[in-house]
């Protein structure tokens, strides 16, 4: 987490655009198109944590989710190591799927009721050819369990059986078994309970830091997006109107949204009696 | 007399022939012109104590098993459902989470204010539309005399959310329940409906219960506030007291879980472990297996509410007798 400016590009992206055409709104309306992501430039740096924050609809999910090619990007490019990711057949894609994890926000959502925590985390494994039989990859499984503070003895369990936060773990650990370079991580404590947030984000934070992963991290909360940071970038209509350095943007913000969203976080203090 | 008082409250869920406990000896009074806040992670009870106040409970597994709720000096447990149901929407109002589910998709939302103008008091269509209008004013929709005509898919979230607020403020509710009413809107758009609450408070005296997850939003808006920890009161005094003398471990530790935006923290004091499952039995404090402080004593005999000072309920059997600087436990 240190001098993160001397480091070197890992994530490039260029004048992103992702628009989506929806239905006319009137009978005699042409259809038109919403500019989810409109032109947006950042990069991600070895081994540091890049927040995009803003609020519901600004285009902060869309920008995560072209990046790992669940939508179609419109325009511009995405250079992932030199290479440019928007451009790749989904083909060819693939083996940078393993390189480029993404963690969702509904951990109920996101693992699959009927496998267990075994086959859930296995799958991966064989999908990318990380494990040749089972002996491996439970060995993998184990040793992963066991870095997101789980009991390996979880593993012959289900989803259901668990709480909001274990199945977090569980989908941190699904990413973290395959070593990725970068990790997406799109609102990925916003469903939990603060004392339950607090201690994933401290797991996210040590696992970063351990690995020297790069990160992505899309969140709406400011006080979550301070704790785990190094540089922050604001997005408000599909663009990004404000980034730099987190002490930057949280002690000395230039643009009118990025106080305005400041100063509407509800402080702790007391009310006057 | 306060307008609300709570006594004794206790709320079973019916599972497998057994009633469990969910809530017990929820006690608190709401005074006029004054709100109370009920803070507490999801599963703590708050919810429920809520639906029970407004007699929600009916139909489902849950069941009020004791206690008592007086309301403007009538024993609302005492009434017919009839009369309970003339006193709901009425003189006590509540405002839901999710303003897209509580509203209903295929009504315009001036027939939904209209629908409850028209139940309480004997107003013509007319004249309940005209007041629907002044409502939807009152809580800022703009342009309210075609907004009126709206389905709910039409508005933003933060415009359905002042709709509900509308719908219950439309017979000028004595009492107003609003249940994480902010959680679902954006931090821009949750000041502005808070503002709102408290605006319309000034203006017309009502008593507020506002439940909510945030300490922020607690310290900001409530003039009192009781902690819940699996179904029961932890800790409750006026705000300022409670935010400069924090005394159960359990707000200390939500405290400590917060990530602040006004300094760098390096590791969050998280509460360790997770707050227990509904038919796990324990019988001392339901908190001592992720308090950092607890004792031998902790596991085997429950901690009683005791007043540490004037108005300042703690339920801990240390409150005071710990290191100072008291945080919970450190989880990496």
């Amino acid at each position: 987490m240190t001098q993160a400016t001397s480091k070197r590009a890992l994530l490039d992206v260029r004048d992103l655009k992702t628009y989506f055409t929806i239905g006319k709104t009137g009978l005699f309306q042409a259809k038109s198109q919403l500019k989810a992501v409109d032109g947006v430039s950042f990069e991600v740096r070895e081994g540091e944590v890049l927040s995009l924050v803003g609020e519901s609809g600004c285009g902060k999910s869309t920008v995560g989710r072209t990046l790992t090619q669940l939508e179609r990007a419109t325009g511009g490019r995405a250079d992932f190591d030199g290479q440019d990711i928007l451009a790749m057949s989904p083909r060819a894609f693939r083996p940078l799927r393993r390189q480029i994890q993404m963690i969702f926000q509904d951990p109920f959502a996101s693992l699959n009721p009927r496998r267990s925590i075994e086959q859930t985390l296995a799958e991966p494994l064989f999908i990318h050819k990380l494990a040749r039989n089972w002996a491996e990859a439970r060995s993998k499984i184990v040793e992963t369990l066991e870095q997101v503070g789980m009991d390996p003895k979880v593993m012959q369990r289900y989803p259901h059986e668990f709480s909001g936060g274990q199945r977090q773990r569980i989908g941190i650990a699904r990413v973290m078994i395959l070593k990725p370079r970068l990790v997406i991580a799109d609102e990925a404590v916003s469903a939990l309970d603060v004392s339950i947030q607090a201690q994933v984000l401290n797991l996210l934070k040590k696992l970063q830091q351990d690995n020297g992963l790069s990160m992505l991290f899309i969140s709406h909360d400011l006080g979550v997006v301070r704790h785990i940071s190094d540089r922050v970038a604001v997005m408000y209509k599909g663009r990004i109107v404000e980034m730099g350095d987190k002490s930057q943007i949280f002690e000395n913000p230039q643009h009118d949204y990025t106080r305005r969203l400041l100063a509407s976080i509800p402080r702790i203090a007391q009310k006057a009696a | 007399m306060a307008l609300l008082e709570v006594r004794d409250l206790e709320v079973g869920v019916a599972i497998g022939g057994k009633v469990l406990p969910v809530v017990q000896g929820i006690s608190f009074d709401v005074e006029e012109n004054q709100t109370l806040g009920i803070v507490g992670e999801s599963g703590c009870g708050k919810s429920l104590t809520s639906l029970a106040i407004m007699g929600l409970l009916e139909g489902s597994m849950l069941r009020l098993t004791g206690g008592s709720i007086s309301f403007n000096g009538q024993d609302l447990l005492a009434l017919s459902p009839r009369a309970r149901r003339a006193i709901m929407g009425d003189q006590m109002a509540m405002i839901f989470q999710e303003p897209m589910t509580s509203l209903n998709p295929v009504y315009r939302i001036g027939d939904q204010i209209i629908e409850s103008l028209r139940q309480h008091r004997s107003m013509s269509q007319r004249q309940a539309r005209a007041r629907a209008i002044e409502l939807l004013d009152l809580v800022r929709i703009p342009d309210p005399e075609r907004r009126v005509d709206s389905y709910p898919h039409q508005l933003s979230g933060g415009q359905r959310q002042r709709v509900m607020i509308a719908m219950a403020l439309a017979c000028g509710p004595k009492l107003l329940i609003a249940d994480e009413p902010t959680t679902a809107l954006d931090v821009t758009v949750q000041k502005e409906v808070l503002d709102l609450m408290l605006d319309l408070q000034k203006r017309t005296g009502t008593a507020i219960i506002l439940i909510s997850h945030d300490l922020g939003v607690i310290s900001e808006t409530c003039d009192k506030v009781v902690v819940m920890y699996r179904g029961k009161i932890v800790e409750s005094a006026k705000t300022a007291t409670l935010f400069s003398n924090m005394s159960h471990p359990y707000t200390q530790g939500l405290l400590a879980s917060i990530p602040v935006v006004d300094h760098d923290v390096e590791w969050l004091n998280a509460i360790p472990g997770r707050v227990p499952l509904i038919d796990e039995v324990l019988p001392g404090c339901a908190f001592h297996p992720r308090c950092s402080f607890a004792q031998a004593s902790c596991a085997t005999s429950p901690p009683s509410a005791d007043y540490v000072s004037d108005d300042h309920l703690v339920r801990c059997h240390f409150p005071n007798d710990r290191p100072s600087g008291g945080e919970a436990g450190g989880d990496a």
